[in-house]
Parts: C-alpha cells; structure tokens; sequence
C-alpha cells in the first residue's frame, strides 16, 4: 500500500503545478516503478521469446550460403520472385489508390452510402481461407459463376482461368484487393474524418473545385496516412500466402507461386525448412528499408498532422 | 451506379458460397451452371449441423477450437497491449532509463513485422518444440498474441493520447494507485480503441491458416480453417457441405463486427489527429 500512499502525498504537487508543466516531468519512485516495469514485462516477454528469438532463428537458418546458391539454380525461385514483385507492386498499389478514392466517396452523408458501407466491409471480415476457396470455385471450370455470367449475359464462353500465368496472376490479385480493399478504405475515411470541416470549406469559399480540394487540399493532409499505410501494407504483403494458396494454388504448374507459398513447397512439401527461410531471407533488402522509413515515418507522424 | 458496381462486387463471392451451399445435389453435378439453384434447400446445412458427411465428421470440435484460438488470443491481446500501452503512455516514466526502454520497445515492436509471418512460421515450428509447444493451441496464440501486440500497443498510444491526462491526476490526487488509475480511468475511456483491437485480434486468428496448419498436427487440435483446406487435396470433396461449413464458420467474426462498428467508427473517427 505504501506505492498508494506515495502517489497520494505526490498527488497534490501534480494538481498545483497546472496544465502548463510538459508530461513526464515527474518521476516514478518506488514501488510504482516497480508497477511500470510489471505492465510492460508481459509484452517484453512474448517479444524477445516469440519475436526476437524466432527472427535470430531464422536470420541462423538462412546463414548458409549454399542454400542461397540452390535457390538462384531453382527456376521456380526467379520465377517467384518475379510474381511476388508483381503481386506487391501491383495488387498493394491500386488497392491503395482505390481505397483511398473510395473513401471520398463514403463520406457523402446519405444514409445508403452508410448502409453500403457496411455491405462493403463484409469482405474483411469474412475468413481469407474461405473466401480464398470462394474465389477459386467462382473462376474454376465452366461451370464456375464468373464463365457462367459470362456465357448467359455476353454470350462469351469464359477462359479458363488457372491455364493462363496472366489470368491466374490476375485472379489472385483481383481476389487479394477484393478482401483488403475494405480495411484500408475505412483506415482512410477515418483519416478523412479527421480533417477539419473548416479547412475544407475555406477552400471552398476560396472557390475550389471538388478535384481541386482534393489534389491542394485534402491529399497533403493524407499523403502522410497513405504513405504510412501503403509501407504497412508492403511488408504484409510481401509475404501473402493465403491467397496464392488458396485461389490459384500456383496454377498453371506452379507459374504463380509466391515466395510465401515456395518457402510453404520447401519447408513442408521438400521437408527443407532452411531453403524456406533462405528464400523469406532474399526479400530483406528489400524490407528492410521499406521497415526502416516506415518506423521513422511513425516518429514524425504527430507533427506532421 | 458506383453504388451498385461496389454492391456487386463486394456480394459476389459470398452469393457463390450461398449458391453451392444452397444446391441440393449431392455427387456429379454442383456446379451446375446455374445462377440460381432450381431447387435451394438447406439440406447441406442440417448436414453440417450433425457432422453427416466426410471432412465434416468434427466440424463442431474444430470450430470449438478455433473459437478457443480465437477468444484466448483476443483477450490477451487486449490486456497485454492495454498493460503495455498503458505504462509507456500513461505513467511517468521520468528520463531515465525506464523510459528508454520503453520507448525502445514500443519502437523495437514493429520489428515483428520486418520478416512477414508466413516465413517465421518455419524458425516458430521449431522453436515450439523447444519450448515444449509443439501440437499445443498455445503454440498458435503465442504467436498470433505476439503479431497483434504491435500494432494494438500503436493504435492504444495513439488513442489515449485524446485523453486528458488530468483525468489520471485527478483520480490520483483521490488516492487512487495505478491499479485502479488502469482499470477505473483508462480501460473504460479507452473502449472503442479496446473495441478495435479485439476485432482485429480475432479477424488474424480466424484469417489464419498457416500457423494452426503448422503448429497443430494432431486431429484433436485441427482447427476448422485447416479442415477446409483438405478440400484441395480432394477429387470428390462434399462441396456443397463444406461451403454451408465456411458460411457457419464465417458468421462469429461478422457478428462481432456488426455488434461493434458503432464503437469501432467512435475509436476511429477520433484516431488520426
């Protein structure tokens, strides 16, 4: 009890010296900088065993340069690769770009917009697993729904979809935005929401058009958010597995495979764990930086909104 | 017009898991091509509801566990990174070297992220035998605890910083510790932030398949995400139960979302200033 009684006999000082003193000029003593350490030592610990270690683990895994050498004679890496770049630089950037439009158009007050709105965040919370199966019943065959519409509304007999690298690529991004879409979109009109009412309207009383606020006017005070957000998004996707896995399975003959789902083929199909990590590895020049400017961007973030 | 092309694409795929489980027929012909079954019947979902068919014959137990995945990791999760969000934002640290460590933790946290999930998943198959782990649930909500915590720690700071901090003062100046600062003061003001955590929280779980593939082995533990995954390994799967599964499966974190968005759009209305 005394940690109680010595935050009471502080608690007065605290009052008196008003709103003007910064926070944090008062020091912790005794028993409640015992309590300090005690809230954050359960996060500390799930971090160094389940965070920290596993890392060193994997960075110990990869050190083997012959694993690197395997990787670079296995066809399927490059090819990897390149698929991963695609479904990153691709699928991350138009579901930003999109969200970030689509956002604008949800904050329109009236009230089927908000009930679309709840329509369109289903997506995000259906499970990716069964949405993923959803998407890969939908394109598979003939009789799957999107060659079905096609035949009954064009007259078109659909392709079929996972015999194409192109198509089957696409499938997986367009399934990919479809489930991510949603979060992002809603990430962004709180962002929206944040703005100032006044900021806008002197623009508009300024005599800007709807697309000039935009460009001069809403998008500075974003671009910040969408930064931020378009780094977070790359670091998870850089390593999407799901939906690969789940709606083209690498089909046609593994041509659409992602490095997450090649590490998957190495580590459990090959029973080859470290070429699995060897292969998560050669993305870090690539993460790193992105992980780097998005930590530094966090920083700054506050003064900059 | 952008109205009803979002309504479409956002209802499609889930009217194509409504349209197979609502198909009638069982063997050759599921897909049969039909925009609409000639006959919808409920008749795949009274098969899951008493487990009558192949893959499904737990389906219960599975959904059991990965509600239990599920819960377990949302609850801590919310009380770790509340703990932690709590003692780097709201107590004083002071400038020694608590308050380095702490802010060099918070930072350090979103090195979590650096390497994507999908790959620690192979260092974490063997740590967990380490541990003494492996084939454990706990295996799966130790790690799923450890990928939320980050960013349920970032969204918590950013939140209470709409939080007078007098509000604290005052209830410390009533002779309240900081124990009862943390649960009188800032866990209820903190509720739409708490809100968002645990939906996010829950939404990982259930979007995961890698981990309670990898970490769970035994049939005891399989979770219901990993059973609706053999259908790829499958010629003849019994489609249309396993689509009336993955609607079932679907519903708890819809529900959560629906019972929660009023205070999810509070936290996030308030969250970026």
């Amino acid at each position: 009890m005394s940690g109680a009684q010595q935050v009471l006999a502080a608690g007065p000082s605290v009052s008196v010296s008003g709103p003007g003193q910064p926070p944090g000029h008062r020091r912790l003593h005794g028993s409640d900088r015992i309590l300090a350490i005690a809230f954050v030592a359960p996060y500390a610990a799930i971090f160094v065993a389940f965070a920290v270690y596993p890392i060193g683990y994997a960075l110990w895994m990869g050190s083997t340069p012959s694993l690197y050498a395997d990787l670079i004679h296995d066809p399927r890496y490059l090819r990897s690769v390149v698929n991963t770049l695609l479904f990153v630089g691709i699928g991350v950037n138009v579901k930003m770009f999109l969200a970030l439009l689509l956002s604008g158009f949800f904050m329109r007050p009236r009230w089927w917009i908000k009930t679309l709105l709840v329509v369109y965040v289903v997506p995000w919370t259906l499970p990716a697993v069964q949405a993923c199966i959803s998407f890969h019943w939908m394109l598979s065959g003939e009789e799957g729904l999107v060659d079905r519409l096609l035949s009954v509304l064009f007259g078109v007999d659909g392709p079929i979809w996972f015999n194409h690298r192109s198509l089957a690529l696409g499938a997986n991004i367009v399934a990919y935005v479809w489930k991510w879409m949603p979060f992002w979109t809603v990430i962004f009109l709180a962002g929206r929401m944040a703005i100032p009412q006044d900021v806008s309207d002197a623009a508009a009383v300024d005599g800007a058009s709807g697309s000039r606020r935009f460009v001069h006017v809403t998008l500075p005070l974003l671009a910040n958010l969408y930064l931020v957000c378009t780094l977070l998004s790359t670091i998870w996707t850089m390593g999407e597995f799901t939906t690969v896995y789940f709606v083209s399975g690498g089909a046609p003959v593994w041509a659409t495979d992602v490095l997450a789902t090649l590490g998957f083929h190495y580590a459990f199909d090959v029973a080859n764990p470290a070429l699995g990590v060897a292969a998560a590895m050669s993305m870090l020049p690539v993460l790193v930086p992105v992980v780097i400017v998005l930590m530094r961007r966090l920083q700054t973030r506050t003064v900059q909104l | 017009m952008l109205g009803i092309a979002l309504l479409i694409w956002s209802v499609t795929p889930v009217y194509n898991m409504l349209l197979i489980a609502l198909d009638p027929e069982e063997g050759e012909v599921e897909f049969s091509g039909n925009l609409w079954p000639p006959e919808p019947s409920l008749d795949s979902f009274r098969v899951v509801l008493t487990q009558d068919a192949r893959y499904l014959e737990h389906f219960w137990r599975q959904l059991g566990n990965s509600l239990y995945i599920g819960l377990t990791t949302m609850f801590l999760t919310v009380l770790i990174a509340s703990l932690a969000s709590f003692a780097v934002g709201r107590m004083r640290l002071g400038q020694g070297w608590l308050r380095t460590g702490a802010a060099v933790l918070s930072n350090a946290s979103l090195l979590t992220y650096a390497i994507p999930a999908s790959f620690l998943v192979f260092p974490f198959h063997r740590i967990m035998h380490d541990y003494g782990l492996s084939n454990n649930p706990w295996a799966v909500i130790a790690a799923q605890v450890t990928f939320a915590s980050p960013l349920a720690i970032l969204i918590l700071l950013e939140y209470a910083r709409l939080i007078p901090i007098e509000l604290d003062d005052a209830a410390r100046v009533d002779g309240a510790s900081s124990v009862e600062v943390y649960r009188r003061v800032y866990l209820p003001l903190t509720t739409p932030a708490l809100a968002v955590v645990a939906t996010y929280a829950l939404v990982l779980v259930w979007n995961d398949y890698l981990y309670q593939f990898a970490l769970l082995s035994s049939e005891r533990h399989m979770t219901a995400a990993v059973m609706q995954a053999q259908l790829f390994d499958d010629a003849d799967p019994p489609w249309n139960a396993m689509m009336a599964a993955a609607i079932i499966y679907s519903l708890p974190p819809v529900a959560i979302f629906l019972v929660l968005r009023r205070t999810m759009t509070a936290a996030l209305t308030n969250w970026w200033r």
